[in-house]
């Protein structure tokens, strides 16, 4: 008898211990090690592999801007920005903003042609927790940059 | 995806002028990571595809992924050669489609 109460405590206090985490993460996401394995996400490391392909990439020449510390992980503003002439012979070709400890790394492939003036974008992303945002510039002449900017986040949010 | 995008464009004093557009539209954006009370996974719906033209001519586009807040805002920027039309498009996964044409004048 008192084994069994004991054991309907725990169960309780595992039950409000975990919605916590549960309403956090769980719903926001749904559980990623639940996710049947035809529509898993691919990994960061198979996404970056395939924008770079065998180019090394030039570090410091993206900037982007983001919150230090994004209170809100459902909405983070940022902005990426790549210097260039932007004329037909040199210019950028794309800015890849990848999130790898997102449940899914990529969050957008921007295309910028002569006629955008300036390789500068700004939106707003998801972010799921704590990570090193990295943005990777094609150029015209094929070349690759890539930048990496940490970010904290207080409340993780994937899903709205 | 039924209400009208909110644009916003800068001013071009003069032919050459490079001027910021500020757009944002109301969108759900469900990842397709999140499950419905039913333990279902809800269906992925997001806007995949914005792309801005200007007197027909592609000056930016952008693919967007599960990782794009709701109600995305998208800002960049277009060179403008003279008077004419900035033409965007949002397209959503249920094959929604927007279109917003905004005259861009100079001076």
């Amino acid at each position: 008898m008192t084994q069994r109460l004991k054991l309907e405590v725990v169960d309780r206090r595992d039950f409000v211990v975990g919605a916590a985490t549960a309403a956090a993460l769980t719903a926001l996401f749904g559980r990623i090690g639940n996710a049947s394995a035809e529509d898993k996400p691919p990994t960061f490391d198979e996404v970056y592999k395939k924008i770079l392909g065998d180019k090394k990439p030039e570090e410091g020449k993206v900037n982007i801007e983001l919150p230090e510390i994004a209170e809100n992980g459902n909405t983070v503003p940022y902005s990426v920005m790549v210097e260039s002439p932007m004329t037909d012979a040199d210019f950028v070709k794309a800015i890849h903003v990848l999130a790898p400890g997102n449940p899914g790394p990529t969050i957008a492939t921007f295309h910028f042609t002569p006629l955008s003036g300036t390789a500068k974008v700004s939106s707003r992303m998801r972010l799921a927790k704590t990570q090193d945002i990295v943005a990777v510039a094609e150029l015209s002449n094929g070349s690759m940059l890539v930048g990496k900017r940490t970010v904290k986040v207080t409340i993780g949010g994937c899903g709205g | 995806m039924a209400t009208k995008p909110r644009i916003k464009v800068e001013k071009a004093k003069k032919a050459g002028d490079v001027i910021e557009v500020k757009t944002l539209i109301t969108h759900v954006m469900e990842t397709g990571f999140r499950k419905g009370s039913d333990g279902k996974l809800i269906p992925r719906n997001i806007i995949n595809s914005f792309t801005a033209t200007f007197g027909g001519k592609d000056v930016f586009k952008a693919d967007l992924s599960s990782g794009v807040s709701a109600n995305p805002y998208i800002s960049f920027y277009l060179k403008v050669s003279g008077p004419g039309d900035l033409e965007m498009t949002w397209l959503d996964d249920k094959g929604e489609k927007i279109v917003e044409k905004v005259p861009v004048t100079v001076g």
